[in-house]
């Protein structure tokens, strides 16, 4: 138990202490002044001049907007044909996989580009070798290098030193791929390699087993895939038991490398706030209220499953460790901490299955999903907690009676309305969808548990889907029409509406005339305004959320003990 | 329309960065600098492939050492848990089939006795390893059916923990289930008369273990 503890205390401990170099460096990199070695700056010169990038070009934050858009669509449409058209290809498919049935080609395509990596295919079975790498694996670098972008963007609106102009999306995101995601992914794969994770073309193997059995096991280039989903915050496992199979997370330390990872590049972004703008008290103001909720949610979760004392149903059992959807080598606390790291990050990837965790423990990994932004995605975990700050810079403004402003800047109606519009969709996307589904679900063999769990299930898929997560409660059957169709709607939404509102904010304070600081400003580094931001989130996340956590996992949790 | 052609460039360009290049050139160095992990470590005897040393295989017969239970029967081209809540009825089921066939093969065990790992089915289906507890149980039975004594098994049994990494970080007391198996062939060639027969009747019908 104590080394246990010990084991994710040094993963949290390291992935925190790293990522303040690396945050300073990310700026550095959002400015152009660092990681200037050959090795990235002759592909990326490479790479602007077959793209006619121009990367000094600034642009504003629509034409910015419309660079996204465009780049995400195509990104999409080459997705889902090669899906679509998979059987075509006639090399990386030792299996000889077909091409997708187009309503699952569109949902895995959207899950893809939105960084979610929702499942509703099995590795093993359905994705030809070439499918996983230059599919998955370049989207989940693509899709990664947007958020970042973006953010880049969010520093730049707000540093307000160019005026409407606020950098180049482009130049923006072949910086974050080669100077950010992929020194990062090639450290991680070649770790990942020497831990034992598989990489080879070889297709399914047959084993002859002691017990005179055939067995079958599937391999695949899976390090370099694994490294990326990771860092990226993608999540989308090479196999269908994602990093819980031992091809993909070996041992103890693989798993103690991966989890870092998935926390890494988040964490690092808060800092890198706090260097571009050279507001480092009022960054680590913000990474201590995500670490705040962090650690408490990991306490519950772990408390829960080590506790697990649901799991045992009849008396007369040892009463131990709920161990049912976990692997022995990682252990019910390691488990449980990368529950909580990969819901609050919007990575994904699970090496526990969270369908089986305690109830309690799942309704905490549902309430990580709702914030949606304790360190959150990359760049869009940072572009999430950003909205929360909106709103609570005009709470305080209203409690004050002052115009608010921040970072020098008026806050005026037009700002709050699309932050609150922003902080409502999400709700809105996982609630309705999740009525929806209800209403549908009576005569369906969806679920794999019977009661609240059931409804947790449910509402857990949509959550997952607009918070671009991709963890699931795997139990339910969701490779159906309906629920591919649904969730790829809403990963859309959830991506890129919370994209384009910060963005429009961050393009119209860029333009707005600073007011200098007064003694009366409010002070977004104080402690006071940190009290009031956490009260922001947790109302938000508590009063939108509450009656559907209710009705799932406290009542599941109240009706077994 | 010059976004859509920066777009499109972009897309071929890093697709083939990223989807083919990148990849490629990690195998290739997983292969020069961890060759036998590449491959997924594998196991051979007699020249022919038994296992691989990370994935988890079934054992359903009286004299190996049984792993934890799999929803995935043990397919590792098919993997995944069980996805079971606690608070589900069947959940209860299962374990309670699984504790009377516990208690079936191994006399003596008592419920209170029964390790959490052999009554859970794991995440990927594949877990190679369980408790140390989970085998000891379990070295009476084998022993019966190889004729070999108890204390030699639990010698070996405790030859084969696994304690935490560097001996601080993360759960100790694990036992790898096919190495241990194959060991226990090893040992029973050396020294036991040669009673296993492999064809035996499966011990665990239901094939939950």
């Amino acid at each position: 138990m104590g080394n246990e503890i010990t084991g994710v205390a040094v993963v949290f401990g390291l992935a925190a202490t790293l990522s303040w170099p690396l945050g300073r460096y990310i700026s550095g990199v959002f400015r152009g002044t660092s990681g200037r070695f050959t090795v990235f700056t002759v592909p990326e010169r490479l790479i602007f001049r077959f793209c006619k990038i121009d990367p000094s070009a600034g642009m504003d934050w629509k034409q910015n907007m419309k660079a996204m858009l465009s780049a995400n669509i195509l990104f999409f449409f080459a997705a889902f044909f090669l899906l679509l058209f998979q059987g075509v290809i006639p090399f990386w498919n030792p299996g000889r996989l077909g091409g997708w049935d187009p309503i699952l080609a569109f949902n895995t395509a959207v899950s893809f580009v939105t960084n979610t990596n929702l499942q509703h295919y099995a590795g093993e079975t359905d994705a030809a070798y070439f499918t996983q790498l230059v599919v998955f694996c370049w989207l989940q670098f693509v899709s990664a290098g947007t958020g970042i972008a973006v953010c880049g963007l969010l520093f730049q609106g707000l540093s307000g030193d160019t005026g409407s102009n606020i950098g180049n999306f482009y130049s923006l995101l072949v910086r974050s791929c080669v100077r950010i995601l992929l020194p990062l992914a090639v450290i991680l794969s070649a770790g990942l390699s020497l831990c034992g994770t598989v990489s080879d073309f070889g297709g399914v193997r047959e084993v002859h087993t002691l017990e005179n059995r055939m067995q079958q096991v599937a391999g695949g280039p899976a390090a370099p895939m694994i490294a990326i989903k990771q860092l990226g915050t993608n999540g989308g496992g090479f196999f269908g038991a994602n990093s819980a199979h031992p091809f993909e997370n070996p041992d103890y330390l693989s798993n103690m490398l991966e989890n870092i990872a998935i926390l890494l590049l988040p964490m690092a972004l808060v800092f890198a706030f706090g260097f571009y703008l050279k507001r480092k008290r009022a960054a680590i103001l913000f990474f201590s209220i995500m670490t705040a909720l962090f650690l408490a949610f990991t306490a519950v979760s772990v408390g829960q499953e080590v506790t697990g004392s649901a799991s045992v149903p009849e008396s007369g059992l040892l009463p131990g460790p709920n161990l049912e959807g976990k692997e022995m080598r990682f252990g019910p606390v390691a488990s449980a901490f990368w529950a909580v790291s990969t819901t609050s990050t919007s990575n994904g990837s699970v090496n526990s299955m969270h369908d089986s965790h305690t109830a309690l423990s799942g309704g905490v990994l549902l309430l990580d999903m709702f914030i949606n932004a304790l360190y959150g995605g990359v760049g869009v975990g940072f572009i999430n907690f950003f909205v929360f700050v909106v709103v609570a810079v005009f709470i305080s403004g209203q409690m004050i009676g002052r115009t608010p402003d921040l970072f020098g800047k008026k806050l005026e109606a037009r700002e709050i309305k699309i932050a609150a519009l922003v902080v409502i969709l999400h709700p809105l996307l996982i609630l309705c969808g999740t009525a929806a589904a209800c209403l549908a679900s009576s005569h369906q063999g969806w679920l794999n548990n019977p009661g609240f769990h059931g409804f947790s299930e449910m509402m857990y898929e949509f959550t997952s889907a607009a918070a671009n997560n991709g963890s699931g409660f795997e139990g339910l059957h969701d490779n159906t029409p309906f629920w591919n169709l649904a969730t790829g709607v809403i990963m859309l939404f959830g991506r890129f509406l919370p994209i384009i509102g910060p963005l429009a904010i961050a393009g119209a304070l860029s333009v707005k005339k600073a007011v200098p600081a007064s003694s009366g400003s409010l002070k977004i580094e104080s402690m006071a305004f940190g009290a009031v931001l956490t009260a922001v989130i947790l109302i938000v996340a508590a009063l939108a959320f509450f009656p559907a956590l209710a009705l799932g996992p406290v009542a599941e949790y109240f009706s077994t003990l | 329309m010059n976004m859509f052609r920066i777009a499109f460039r972009f897309t071929l360009l890093s697709m083939l960065l990223f989807g083919v290049l990148y990849p490629l050139a990690m195998t290739e160095t997983a292969r020069l600098i961890a060759p036998d992990s590449a491959k997924g470590r594998p196991v051979y005897r007699d020249g022919t492939l038994v296992g691989f040393k990370n994935i988890g295989q079934l054992f359903t017969g009286p004299d190996y050492f049984w792993g934890r239970p799999s929803a995935a029967r043990y397919n590792a081209a098919a993997s995944g848990g069980s996805n079971l809540s606690a608070s589900n009825p069947e959940f209860a089921d299962e374990v309670e089939n699984r504790v009377d066939s516990l208690l079936k093969y191994h006399p003596g065990l008592t419920r209170q006795a029964i390790p959490p790992d052999l009554l859970t089915a794991s995440a990927s289906g594949l877990d190679p390893h369980i408790s140390l507890e989970a085998a000891l149980i379990q070295t009476p039975r084998i022993a019966r059916n190889r004729g070999v004594k108890e204390a030699d098994l639990e010698t070996l049994v405790r030859d084969h923990e696994k304690g935490p990494l560097l001996g601080i970080f993360g759960p100790g007391g694990l036992v790898n289930v096919l190495e241990l198996n194959l060991a226990l062939d090893e040992f029973s060639k050396k020294t036991g008369p040669e009673s296993r027969i492999s064809s035996q009747p499966e011990a665990n019908g239901s094939g939950s273990y």
